[in-house]
């Protein structure tokens, strides 16, 4: 059964991808009278920020609340370099989305060195710090960010019902870039070195994993990614402004995102925008819902975490891991050996459960 | 530089440090305790500003008197929060605890977004905008009974934690909670009573915040922000590090006010947090991280 699962593992990803990028051909037919593809460039902004967050935190298990910091600093970047380099063509922002990501990791850097000597609390509370210095920032150094003014971006030349369709195009890309890269760290022996961390980081040292530089590594590789979906927003919406683009919903979301979905699994956070941010934007969207905006987003946020605190797709492994043991349970008694690809279920539920 | 606009700073410095400290000394008590921070501290602020705004505006009650309303109120919600929200927390609560009190935090502000619109509003009294001649300074009254009424609940404070039967419970749960269990002590009550007063405190940090500031139900993320600031550089959980770090920072900021320009007031002091982390990650007077649940 699992076997089987795992057979057609491949076939699954090929019909998802296919129906993500079709999307612009039926999604407007299919729901008539709503912006779906504005939703759907945000959701994969926002799924991407949720995984490039994942493989730093939910890889070593230091919960980071301040990536609104290389969100904003990717937007404010290619704000700043179109502004300055005069880019005007459509796609010419789009090229420089690598620059906006390597802005923001750098920037990742000593802000890496800082708060990665701390651990625990610590580390969640500098990390909230950094956000607000960075937001700070943003509103006092003028002369860069114009302040509350904000900065403007190019506006493309694309019209109506095909604007959305090249930014939702680049922020998949991204995305797939993302989880082609939360995969291989996953995968990779590194990524062993990062589990490791997560479940005792004194005991990581000990046996030669080099916890520091693995840290920050992670660090600064979500710190990329986050960057160039910043820049792409900031694209996208035409405009960055302080409080929007360092923004402290944006750290709980991919937080929450990634929380829903399971923390340290490849497609919770994935799984977790997909149910967000669309709910998000059917309640702005909403005139009688949208006071009630921060309340529902809290709420939310509260049952999750308490009644769901490992996340879907763990939750939903488990009791399949359970569910097909129980199925096993009473044909190994009867004669034959259990399936040699059958994995340990105790090992499989475990925490994330290893690979997929 | 004028130096008697310097020594100004100072004094208005310690004057509402001491009101930073009482907002703080809450949010590290629960630390101690229970091992967990509360996001939500500076949403209880604001709230608190809120209560004594309506008392005031509409039953004209003044703002230091109503916070025999207040501070109960605010008691109660802080041990309900506890009892509802973080209690059950079994697994993983330090990270979940942050996540949960965040929720709060935006449900507050939600509910009060909602409920007084986000227009500044500001605590009003005779006193908040009267000032009186001290040694040639002028200092307003508002600062001088703040400063008082921090003064009075923090020695209140004391006598809790270090006269009483609870206090001896309540630094026993701080300095193990396992032994503290082991001996008798009912570590959940103490740890819903902790939060309870931790918030309680808020009630009279909201009367001083908002009688010398402008706020909205968005105010909070500045609260927090320099709230977390103040008990990380103190070493989280340490009492007397809050205290002293609360005055330093708000004596700094006011002094590069003062000499520099009042936008980059707090952005020195978030500096200096990061400095002092380089050289000693576990704050000034923190111990070293390795406490485990």
């Amino acid at each position: 059964m699992l076997a089987t699962v795992v057979k057609y593992r491949p076939f699954a990803y090929l019909l998802l991808l296919i129906v993500a990028i079709s999307m612009p051909w039926y999604a407007p037919g299919l729901f008539p009278g709503i912006s779906v593809m504005s939703i759907a460039v945000l959701t994969v902004i926002f799924a991407g920020a949720a995984s490039s967050w994942n493989i730093f935190s939910g890889y070593t298990g230091y919960i980071a609340l301040g990536h609104a910091v290389f969100f904003g600093t990717g937007a404010y970047a290619l704000a700043i370099i179109c502004q300055d380099w005069h880019v005007k063509s459509d796609y010419g922002p789009m090229m420089l989305l690598p620059i906006a990501g390597l802005v923001a990791a750098v920037v990742a850097v000593p802000l890496g060195l800082i708060s990665l000597r701390t651990r625990g609390h610590t580390f969640v509370v500098i990390t909230i710090a950094m956000f607000f210095i960075a937001q700070l920032l943003a509103y006092n150094l003028r002369a860069v960010t114009h302040g509350s003014a904000g900065l403007e971006l190019p506006i493309p030349s694309w019209s109506g019902d095909a604007f959305d369709v090249p930014f939702y195009y680049v922020g998949l890309l991204i995305l797939l870039l993302t989880l082609a890269t939360s995969w291989w760290v996953r995968r990779s022996k590194y990524g062993l070195g990062l589990l490791a961390i997560r479940d005792d980081e004194d005991r990581a040292r000990g046996l030669g994993v080099k916890t520091g530089s693995s840290k920050l590594l992670a660090f600064v590789l979500s710190a990329f990614f986050v960057g160039m979906l910043g820049g792409l927003w900031a694209y996208y919406i035409e405009s960055v402004f302080p409080n929007s683009g360092f923004d402290a919903i944006f750290d709980v979301s991919t937080a929450l995102m990634a929380f829903l979905g399971g923390l340290g699994t490849l497609a919770g956070p994935i799984l977790g925008a997909l149910i967000l941010v669309p709910a998000q934007q059917y309640v702005a969207a909403d005139a009688t819902l949208t006071s009630w905006y921060l309340v529902l987003y809290g709420a939310v946020f509260l049952a999750v975490i308490l009644l769901l605190p490992e996340g879907i797709i763990p939750t939903i492994r488990k009791r399949l891991t359970r569910w097909l043991a129980r199925r096993a349970a009473p044909a190994a008694i009867a004669g034959g050996p259990p399936p040699a690809n059958q994995r340990d279920p105790v090992s499989a539920a475990t925490r994330d459960g290893g690979d997929r | 530089m004028d130096l008697s606009l310097i020594a100004e700073a100072v004094v208005l410095g310690i004057l509402t440090g001491a009101v930073y400290a009482l907002m703080a000394s809450g949010l590290t008590l629960i630390f101690g305790v229970m091992d967990i921070i509360n996001i939500a501290q500076g949403a209880f602020v604001v709230l608190g500003a809120y209560l004594s705004y309506v008392l005031a505006q509409h039953l004209h009650i003044d703002l230091f008197v109503g916070l025999l309303i207040t501070m109960p109120v605010m008691f109660g919600l802080g041990v309900f929060v506890e009892w509802a929200f973080i209690r059950p927390l079994k697994r993983d609560r330090i990270m979940l605890s942050i996540l949960v009190t965040y929720a709060i935090a935006i449900i507050i502000e939600g509910l009060l977004g909602r409920i007084f619109s986000t227009d500044l509003v500001r605590l009003d009294a005779w006193y908040a905008t009267r000032s009186f001649n001290l040694f040639g300074f002028y200092i307003g009254y508002i600062y001088l009974f703040a400063f008082l009424l921090s003064v009075v609940l923090l020695g209140a404070l004391y006598l809790i934690l270090y006269r009483t039967k609870f206090g001896a419970s309540l630094r026993a749960a701080t300095q193990n909670r396992t032994a503290a269990q082991l001996i008798g002590i009912d570590v959940e009550r103490v740890s819903a009573l902790t939060f309870g007063i931790g918030v309680a405190l808020t009630a009279a940090g909201g009367v001083a915040f908002g009688a010398t500031n402008s706020f909205n139900p968005g105010s909070h993320y500045d609260l927090i922000s320099r709230l977390l600031v103040i008990i990380v550089l103190g070493g989280m959980g340490s009492l007397g590090g809050a205290l002293i770090a609360s005055f330093g920072m708000l004596v700094i900021e006011d002094v590069t006010a003062v000499v520099w320009e009042p936008k980059w007031s707090t952005t020195v002091f978030f500096i200096l947090l990061v400095l002092v982390l380089v050289v000693r990650p576990q704050g000034l007077f923190g111990q070293l991280a390795g406490r485990k649940e």
